[in-house]
């Protein structure tokens, strides 16, 4: 198959699993496959309580993302608006909630599952911004007037999501945004002038912080100053990794982890868990891993024959490249703890859900490569 | 669709460009994960053990001391106690109301615990109280979910079976204070005890034997996972002592008759001490469980000093004791023989000044054996004048006067044994001859200890060994005593006249302690030497109304001394008495001493041979 032109008609079902990345699949299913393995461990060798449910999770999950997958990229084309708008009024709902009941709110409970709007905002915002750009011209690009539209469509979920407050969450959204932006064709100058722009109200935004935001910052800044406080996790998790040593205390034998010394060790602590049993050999590989899916998803944008799915496909695979480098750099003490998963390894069904989603419509960039969208005019 | 594909070039470029930085973002990742597993994985591991592993110390038990014959003497004894951490309570003064409802816990022992736990961490567990006994242990630990932080812990605490009499030699353990510290992990334990007194301070670190290690796994609470690594303790030695636990009770029993007394008894031929009394005394036990206020300065104002082992610290003028050193000194040198006599009138003239005999009508001649029988003054006035100070003090030191042994016990002092060159040295000035005089009849200058005399005693006895005297005889199976001592250059004839004389003393009609002689019956035929050491000096205007020393305050009456040994046949045993400011040796301290004698006789200690710890060797290691 490989480059040659598909026919523009409809593919049939059949048709669609050939062209199916099995590769992303199964990259996928390695990537969880990690996290079976670390939860299994960080429940001293059980099943329960997260390994099981986490499973499951991912069954269903890995259903919805073929499903996904198979559906026409076209219709995600008209479907997106919507699904910007159903989000942006679930992010309303949660911030309603939140006032009614009481302090941050970012969960949604449909029984099932606890829903966090906010995970799901992330891809209608791409999808969002993916769809504004897709019939944008090399001169639109060049026009502020035109990208007011762009920037809204960032800024209306980044202020409900800061309103949480989530200022993890709403730097995602902000960074992805913008790398949208930058694929989409925007002037470099731009970027300078922004870059330069964020910069100078630095201090500002300092000001207008919660006060355990910045705790966590000055925390980061010089660990060592609270120890037994906010810096103690952070510690903690450096202390893990590092004993992991290059081969790893083995399975099983994680002591920093096995005796709580590790905090959220099932959630955002999980690639500690993973690297001070596995070593070296086994982060590095992970990390390898991630790599491949990155380039995976690259692929699938510059292969894709329509603007959408260029920037659908690259966008996600940038905001999944987020979650893991905002992850990892936090328990390595690169960043301060701004509380992320780990995508498809951290315990968590929104966050899985979440990424099988992206990865599905991935996926269905891939297969949809040659769609007929809406002709830019 | 031209500009499709220029946008789409564009797109690529572009993703290159977010490609190449999530591929910089990775590396650096890598880059990190790999500075910290593999450049610093040494220091991180070390780290993740310090979090992980808790060493905790396991103290050793303190070795027993035991008599010659294996009776207990200090023991461990199973201690309950009830400690709390007082981070690990809500409200630690409400936790402790709380206990006292179960146990009797006074309001003073209450607030004693508030008190310590402001000046600790909250970790630091605190002792509440301690000697529980079963029903208090159980009606806790039922209710230990009641009362946060509390929690039973099984010790050990030093007990003394014999209580007071065996006080002075065997001393007692106490708290370790700052000064105690030496570096030794083992004494910030909480609860240890060092020895503060008599064997139990100066055996210290044989009884202390090591701490072992338990390395725990921990988690982060700090609660024990398991158990990684143990080290054993090495319990502290088993002393075995010379003394005879029941004759020590005896001789402390009679000696508390007065007011103030001291006595030893040792084996002439050995140097096994079997009792080392002091009295007034106190009981080790008080100080081992905590001594309250009163009791104590009950004790530390007492003017007859119970903490003060006079036995070994007490040093008196031997008085005529002495005597013996006089008329050995001047045998060995040639001034006399043993037929050499001397007139006595009551007093001796030396230039202008007079010397007086005790007995002021005068003993008419008498030789060596009769003036040590009499205890006639004016022979070793004579006799010294000839002999020279010099002459008496080296045999003096000879026979163990003026110096000390490296004792077993604390506070052993080591007397005073004058010469010229002492005198130069100590005043600065020349030794006169009068001095010599005073010094020939044990006064003067001239001081000794109750064991000091022993020893001098022993010496002479034994046919002239330099016995020196000990208590502990064995640390678990390891012997610390010679078979033999070395032999002191004097001729045994010389010894033969000195004992001769000293049997006289007892046994002899004439003999100053002649009343205090034992019933030839008994078969336990005794020898010695009377003493009375002269403290004040009764002037002129109190003679002539007719002052007695008697009648002055209890501070200025005589010592009492006396020296012995039995059998006088083959002698093997030796005991010295003073009885501080007894009155007259002949009178007070010849009996006691010849009831002393009966009773060792009787018991014979030296017939038995030490017991020592092999018993327990098997035992000594513990977990």
């Amino acid at each position: 198959m490989g480059n040659s032109l598909r026919l523009n008609k409809d593919q049939t079902i059949p048709q669609k699993l050939i062209h199916l990345g099995w590769g992303l699949v199964i990259l996928v299913c390695l990537l969880a496959g990690v996290g079976f393995v670390a939860l299994y461990s960080a429940a001293n060798g059980n099943m329960d309580p997260w390994a099981s449910k986490q499973l499951m999770r991912f069954l269903v999950g890995l259903v919805g993302m073929f499903i996904i997958a198979l559906i026409d990229v076209k219709i995600w084309y008209r479907l997106t608006y919507p699904i910007f708008i159903f989000g942006f009024i679930l992010l309303i709902i949660v911030e309603v909630m939140g006032h009614v009941g009481m302090g941050a709110q970012r969960w949604i409970n449909l029984g099932f599952i606890q829903l966090q709007p906010s995970e799901f905002m992330k891809i209608a915002v791409v999808m969002g911004l993916a769809r504004y750009f897709h019939s944008a011209s090399k001169q639109d690009m060049k026009k502020i007037s035109f990208l007011i539209p762009a920037f809204i469509l960032i800024g209306l979920p980044v202020g409900l999501v800061l309103l949480q407050p989530d200022l993890g969450t709403s730097l995602m959204i902000v960074m992805a945004g913008i790398t949208m932006i930058f694929l989409a064709g925007a002037p470099i100058w731009m970027f300078l002038l922004g870059g330069g722009a964020v910069a100078a109200s630095l201090p500002v935004a300092w000001h207008f912080m919660h006060s355990y935001q910045k705790q966590r910052v000055m925390t980061f800044l010089d660990p060592e100053s609270d120890p037994l406080g906010s810096g103690y996790h952070i510690t903690q998790s450096k202390i893990a990794i590092g004993s992991g040593g290059i081969e790893g205390k083995g399975f099983l034998e994680g002591t920093q982890s096995k005796l709580n010394f590790l905090p959220e060790k099932q959630t955002d602590f999980i690639f500690t868990l993973w690297v001070e049993e596995w070593g070296f050999i086994g982060g590095a590989g992970l990390l390898l891993l991630v790599g491949v899916i990155f380039i995976y998803g690259i692929a699938v944008a510059m292969n894709c024959r329509h603007a959408f799915g260029r920037l659908l496909a690259m966008g996600l695979t940038v905001n999944f490249s987020l979650y893991v480098f905002i992850n990892i750099a936090m328990v390595m003490g690169l960043i301060p703890v701004v509380g992320a998963p780990l995508p498809l390894v951290s315990y968590g069904g929104t966050s899985m859900l979440a990424a099988l989603v992206g990865f599905g419509l991935i996926l269905s960039c891939g297969i949809h490569r040659d769609s007929k969208l809406p002709r830019m005019q | 669709m031209n500009n499709n594909d220029d946008r789409s070039k564009s797109f690529t470029r572009r993703a290159f460009v977010v490609g190449a930085f999530q591929g910089m973002a990775l590396a650096v990742l890598g880059g990190r994960l790999a500075w910290l597993q593999v450049a610093q994985g040494g220091r991180y591991k070390t780290l993740s053990d310090k979090n992980r592993i808790n060493i905790k110390m396991i103290a050793p038990s303190r070795g027993e001391i035991v008599d010659r014959y294996g009776v207990p003497l200090a023991v461990n004894n199973q201690n309950f106690r009830v400690l709390v951490v007082p981070e690990q309570t809500d409200d630690l003064e409400k936790s402790l109301q709380s206990l006292s409802k179960l146990i009797d816990l006074n309001d003073q022992k209450i607030k004693k615990v508030m008190e310590e736990s402001k000046r600790s961490s909250a970790f630091v567990p605190l002792e509440v109280t301690d000697d529980l006994n079963w029903a208090e242990v159980s009606k806790i630990e039922v209710n230990l979910a009641d009362l946060p932080g509390m929690a039973i812990n099984e010790g050990e605490r030093r007990s003394y079976p014999y209580g007071l009499p065996t006080g002075h030699v065997v001393g007692y353990v106490g708290a370790v204070y700052k000064k105690d510290l030496t570096g030794d992990p083992i004494l910030t334990l909480p609860g240890f005890k060092i020895g503060k007194r008599g064997i139990e301070k100066k055996f210290d670190t044989s009884l202390r034997g090591a701490a072992g290690n338990k390395q725990m796994e921990v988690n982060v609470r700090g609660r024990e996972v398991r158990e990684l690594q143990e080290d054993e303790s090495q319990n502290g030695n088993r002393l075995a002592l010379s003394l005879d636990a029941e004759l020590q009770r005896y001789v402390q029993q009679r000696l508390s008759e007065h007011k103030s007394a001291s006595a030893v008894i040792m084996d002439s031929k050995t140097g096994a001490v079997y009792a080392c009394a002091s009295h007034p005394g106190f009981d080790p036990n008080q100080f081992a469980q905590g001594i309250s206020v009163p009791q104590y300065e009950e004790l530390a104002n007492n003017p007859a000093l119970p903490f003060n082992n006079k036995a070994v610290s007490g040093q008196y003028p031997p008085g005529s004791t002495f005597k013996m050193m006089t008329a050995l000194a001047a045998l060995e040198g040639g001034y006399a023989k043993p037929n050499t006599k001397v007139r006595c009138k009551g007093r001796y003239e030396f230039g202008k000044d007079k010397f007086h005999c005790w007995k002021l009508s005068g003993h008419g001649n008498q030789n060596v054996v009769t003036a040590l029988m009499r205890s006639c003054d004016t022979w070793f006035y004579e006799m010294s004048t000839e002999v020279g100070i010099d002459n008496i003090s080296a045999m003096a030191r000879a026979f163990g006067l003026g110096q000390k042994y490296d004792f077993d016990l604390d506070q052993e002092r080591g007397g005073l044994m004058p010469t010229k060159a002492w005198m130069e040295k100590r005043y600065n000035k020349s030794w006169r001859p009068g001095e010599t005089i005073v010094s020939s009849i044990g006064q003067g200058y001239t001081l000794a200890t109750p064991l000091q005399l022993a020893v001098m005693t022993s010496r002479l006895v034994n046919g002239g060994y330099a016995v020196k005297p000990w208590v502990v005889g064995y640390e678990n199976s390891k012997k610390r005593f010679p078979d033999t001592w070395p032999k002191i250059n004097v001729k045994q004839e010389h010894l033969d006249v000195i004992m001769a004389g000293m049997d006289k003393v007892v046994n002899d009609e004439d003999g100053t302690a002649h009343k205090s002689a034992i019933d030839e019956d008994l078969g336990f035929k005794m020898g010695g030497k009377t003493g009375t050491a002269q403290v004040k000096k009764i002037n002129r205007k109190q003679y002539a109304q007719g002052i007695m020393n008697e009648d002055l305050d209890w501070k200025f009456r005589h010592h009492a001394l006396f020296v012995g040994y039995a059998p006088v046949e083959n002698p093997r045993y030796v005991v010295s008495v003073v009885v501080e400011h007894g009155g007259g040796g002949s009178a007070v301290a010849a009996p006691l001493a010849k009831d002393l004698m009966i009773e060792v006789q009787k018991r014979n200690p030296a017939a038995t041979p030490m017991q020592h710890a092999s018993l327990n060797e098997g035992e000594n290691k513990h977990g």
